[in-house]
């Protein structure tokens, strides 16, 4: 190739060689920002948390040396411990199928176009825009004896004797926080959804029609198993981020009532900031990392198999 | 799949209607709430701002939670641009040792729960002097924001074709003024979305600002709102609380109102077809 390139008076091999090197320090020079904030925030956390799972590191007085297996044999007698991984998974469950399905029905609802549809996806998402701590916050107050309007309003047309107590028993609790994280997120799901739903041709309908299939043949048959790589999405982001849930149990109900509403994420809170012991709360969220990751690989796996003809 | 015909369209409105209502009846309902009358706040009697003035009162007061906000968010976001801008340009049209390796690894964050790298970014920030800093804070918010932001940006310059600046750098024009005179502009909606997405998660964030952020007067506003309610003495005041709520979630509602296209397009990105 050099001695071609001589001939038709191309840039010599040098030349080539200096300006691929030269592109590939530039583009070095243009990521390395994004070198520095991964190895500084993400990289060398990563590793440190994995030190201080093995030791045994205080609060407020720090690394004082390794103490392996201590923190990991420390977790499961915990008496917290099962009952948050138990409520966390029944949290889970009961989310994700609610909100994909909910999220489904209003992706359903909100295919076509015109305006008075556009108008309706806007106010199923708004809810998104706010954050989960606001929101958190706001179903505080709705759900409060003091100022909640769903009480009173309930007592005037006599369906109630009672204050509706919306946060005073473990059911209770898990329902109004289930409502509320599915007010917050169907929006989310529904656009997922909907981006799915929206690749999918007329043609495939019409063909369907033609050879005469009902509405629900249309949606079971044809409409899901096209939709699979939106559903696996989905699924995956709401079973990974309902395992991890913090914020709104952490505002609604504190964990409460008597710590029947502590999730796994709370107790790694707990660990750190009430019993000031970075050790056991950073072996926990390492067994947290794991069980996610192995989760995650089989969500892919498991959802993203070729379909059978 | 849609529904046809005149007759059936009713109980489609009905239907979507009521969805309609339920949605929207909770952030109708805390605006009503927080200038309502109600025992126990700061608006006994009447209707009026009295809950917000609660706010103003409390702590270092919410023009500074406010501002804590802001500065947090707009640190974030311009980060946030910054990194991935550069990053998406090298990532799309330079090759280097180490290219997909480093892809990879930032798309792993989100592979990694939040509580997990909290606690040693806690120790981290600590050990380099931006603990209880709302720099340290935006940068640890930009981290996050990293795998989003850096897919949403190859895929923009990657969907530029690349005669555009090819025709410039025959004519000797730098990767940096090819950048900015041609590429810049024509990435810029899938900055607005980038921006948009770390805006709103910066806005909002509560889980981080509760950890890396001890000092009350440094607080953000969820974490200031959340912190009020425990203040009080007796009776909690539900209505300041309300009033911090729509404080909060107004600038959010607006500008999703407004860049509403950017925030959709964000899910369109081709992330989202599995």
């Amino acid at each position: 190739m050099t001695a071609a390139s001589r001939r038709t008076g191309g840039p010599s091999s040098t030349a080539r060689l200096s300006l691929r090197r030269s592109r590939q320090l530039q583009g070095i020079a243009y990521a390395t920002p994004t070198i520095v904030l991964v190895a500084v925030f993400f990289i060398l956390p990563l590793l440190l948390v994995g030190r201080m799972s093995v030791s045994d590191w205080s609060l407020l007085s720090g690394d004082r040396g390794i103490n392996f297996p201590d923190n990991f044999a420390e977790i499961t007698p915990n008496r917290l411990f099962w009952p948050a991984v138990v409520f966390t998974i029944e949290y889970t469950l009961l989310v994700t199928v609610l909100l994909v399905g909910l999220g489904l029905g209003l992706a359903l609802l909100v295919q076509e176009g015109g305006r008075y549809v556009g108008g309706l996806r806007t106010i199923f998402l708004l809810p998104v825009a706010v954050g989960l701590a606001s929101a958190s916050l706001l179903f505080w107050g709705l759900y409060s004896p003091s100022i909640g309007p769903i009480g009173p309003v309930l007592q005037q047309m006599g369906l109630t004797s009672e204050p509706i107590s919306f946060l005073g028993t473990p059911l209770a609790a898990l329902l109004s926080t289930t409502f509320l994280i599915v007010w917050k997120f169907a929006g989310l799901y529904m656009l997922i959804l909907l981006v799915g739903l929206q690749a999918i041709p007329r043609e495939v309908y019409e063909a369907a029609a033609v050879d005469g299939a009902s509405r629900s043949q249309t949606l079971r048959r044809i409409t899901l198993p096209l939709l699979r790589p939106s559903l696996a999405l989905a699924l995956i982001l709401c079973i990974t981020g309902s395992l991890l849930a913090f914020d709104q149990f952490f505002i609604l109900t504190k964990g409460g009532p008597n710590n029947s509403t502590v999730t796994v994420v709370q107790l790694i809170y707990r660990e750190a900031f009430q019993r000031q012991n970075l050790g056991t709360a950073a072996a926990l969220s390492i067994i947290v990392l794991i069980v996610l990751l192995a989760l995650n690989v089989v969500q892919f796996r498991g959802l993203r198999s070729p379909d059978k003809a | 799949m849609t529904t046809s015909g005149a007759v059936g369209r009713m109980p489609f409105y009905v239907l979507t209607g009521g969805l309609a209502v339920i949605f929207l009846f909770p952030l109708v309902w805390s605006a009503v709430a927080s200038i309502s009358p109600a025992g126990a706040t700061g608006q006994t009697h009447g209707y009026g701002l009295g809950n917000y003035a609660t706010l103003f009162d409390f702590g270092a007061g919410l023009p500074r939670f406010f501002l804590n906000s802001v500065i947090v968010s707009v640190l974030t976001v311009t980060i946030t641009l910054v990194v991935s801008l550069f990053g998406g340009y090298a990532f799309a049209r330079f090759e280097f040792p180490g290219k997909e390796l480093l892809f990879l690894v930032t798309l792993a964050i989100l592979m990694v729960p939040y509580a997990t790298l909290l606690i040693p970014l806690y120790v981290l920030l600590n050990a380099i002097g931006l603990q209880n800093s709302l720099i340290g804070l935006s940068l640890v918010l930009a981290m996050y924001q990293l795998p989003f932001a850096m897919f949403m940006m190859r895929i923009s310059f990657e969907a530029v074709p690349r005669e555009l600046e090819d025709a410039a750098l025959v004519d000797g024009c730098g990767s940096f003024a090819a950048l900015r005179r041609i590429l810049l502009p024509a990435v810029v909606p899938g900055l607005i979305t980038v921006g948009l997405f770390a805006f709103l998660a910066a806005w909002n964030d509560f889980f981080a600002p509760l950890i890396l952020i001890s000092d009350p007067s440094q607080a953000p506003l969820p974490l200031a709102i959340a912190t009020l309610r425990q203040q009080t003495m007796g009776a909690i005041d539900y209505g300041a609380t309300e009033a911090g709520v729509v404080v909060m979630a107004l600038p959010c509602v607006l500008l999703f109102l407004l860049l509403q296209r950017y925030y959709v397009r964000g899910f369109m990105s081709g992330a989202v077809k599995g």
